[in-house]
């Protein structure tokens, strides 16, 4: 069965990286699903997790912040200036500042607090 | 003891502290730059994958953006000089504001306003004590810059590209840094930014593959010129980022030279005046020995001369 390469890096650090039978992300104009012989694209992503589902059928989930994706021959790059596996996300931090930027009432770090909830979420 | 003993033994203590603190500072120096450099390993495959999905975009499509073509005739350009915060780095950020000067003046040359800006204590100082003016500078973050410290620097300077020549925005960006080539070599360097130059696409920039081969033809979500107004601000703040990095490894690497010398020079100095004490006690002794010498003699000669 073919497979998508995939390597998800962040701007100071590579994040995840392996063999995937499906990539399901969020661009500017909708979700998107990635599987083998996709035509090549690119993309910009909004913020939100990014679902890899693995070829040994487990799944990955990543929160990403901003970014891009770029598909060619079977290759998928994400990159996102942030971005975190969801098992690194500590829940009750990110609960935390999500209170916190509603009490404050900002807006970026709302979002992102939510997108690392959700990417926590979907880990589970 | 000789007062002249006295004198070196205390300046061999003082010598003998300093060297102490000069080899922990090259000791610290030394850890850092491998840390410095192993940053600059991790943000590499992003710049890589960022610079390669710049060159598709670039070339699969035939999008306009005022970041990459090129102003009819340039009148103004900005030098972004990134220079350290502390001194004690040997002519580190001595050489990152020279090779700005001749970059400055080369633009000058060419019939450009040029616009400084400056990342760095000592690159500030200069040009605050050379009463020159500096569109913007930052500080706090030479020696470990984070990303957001890129994102902080860069953006100014695209929102000064993006904005027209006539209210003050800027037709060219360049960087000066001190690209680090290996831990004894370090050397300042001038890039262009903005505009992309069409070599630097092709050779796609450092630690890509060159091999020619036909460029798949993407489809971009949601449209090329959006994908472009994305990727490009991203793709000069991880060159910023990359600039910076390099730059705190470069930074690094001049401070644990100067130490080095510093603590070789302090050996030499106390090995020499080590000599010196030693002679100037021989000396002493010599003198007592000499004067205990003559006035038994004299004594002798004294008892000899009553007989």
């Amino acid at each position: 069965m073919a497979e998508i390469h995939v390597e998800v890096v962040a701007a100071d650090r590579s994040i995840w990286s392996g063999e995937a039978a499906m990539v399901i992300a969020r661009t500017m104009s909708g979700d998107i699903g990635i599987m083998p012989s996709h035509e090549p694209v690119l993309g910009v992503l909004q913020s939100g997790p990014v679902t890899v589902r693995t070829s040994e059928g487990g799944t990955v989930v990543v929160a990403v912040h901003g970014g891009f994706l770029s598909f060619a021959d079977n290759k998928l790059s994400i990159l996102a200036e942030i971005a975190e596996l969801a098992e690194e996300i500590d829940v009750a931090r990110a609960e935390r500042a999500l209170e916190r930027s509603r009490s404050e009432s900002d807006a970026g770090a709302e979002r992102r607090a939510e997108v690392r909830l959700a990417a926590a979420a979907g880990a589970h | 003891m000789g007062a002249q003993i006295r004198v070196y033994k205390r300046r061999i203590k003082t010598i003998t502290a300093t060297k102490k603190i000069t080899k922990a500072m090259e000791m610290i120096a030394a850890s850092r730059i491998v840390k410095a450099q192993r940053q600059v390993a991790a943000s590499s495959p992003y710049a890589d994958e960022l610079t390669r999905a710049v060159t598709a975009v670039a070339t699969g499509s035939n999008t306009k953006h005022p970041l990459t073509t090129e102003a009819e005739n340039p009148t103004r350009a900005a030098v972004l000089l990134i220079t350290s915060d502390r001194g004690l780095a040997g002519g580190y950020s001595s050489n990152a504001i020279k090779a700005a000067d001749r970059l400055t003046e080369r633009l000058r040359a060419e019939g450009k306003e040029v616009d400084s800006y400056i990342v760095g204590r000592k690159g500030l100082a200069y040009y605050g004590f050379r009463e020159r003016t500096v569109a913007q500078s930052w500080t706090g973050f030479s020696d470990s810059p984070k990303y957001a410290d890129a994102k902080a620097v860069a953006t100014p300077l695209i929102e000064s590209v993006l904005a027209d020549s006539a209210e003050g925005g800027v037709d060219e960006l360049h960087i000066v840094f001190t690209e680090f080539v290996s831990m004894m070599t370090q050397s300042p360097v001038d890039r262009r930014l903005l505009p992309l130059a069409i070599s630097d696409k092709a050779a796609g920039g450092e630690g890509e593959s060159k091999q020619p081969q036909a460029k798949p033809l993407y489809e971009f979500e949601p449209s090329a010129e959006g994908v472009l107004d994305a990727l490009l601000p991203r793709y000069v703040e991880s060159r910023i980022y990359n600039a910076l990095l390099q730059a705190a490894a470069s930074e690094h690497a001049a401070r644990r030279r100067a130490m080095k010398s510093a603590t070789d020079n302090a050996e030499d100095l106390i090995k020499s005046l080590t000599r010196l004490a030693n002679a100037a006690r021989q000396a002493d002794i010599t003198q007592e020995i000499s004067e205990i010498v003559g006035g038994a003699s004299a004594l002798a000669d004294a008892n000899a001369g009553s007989d």
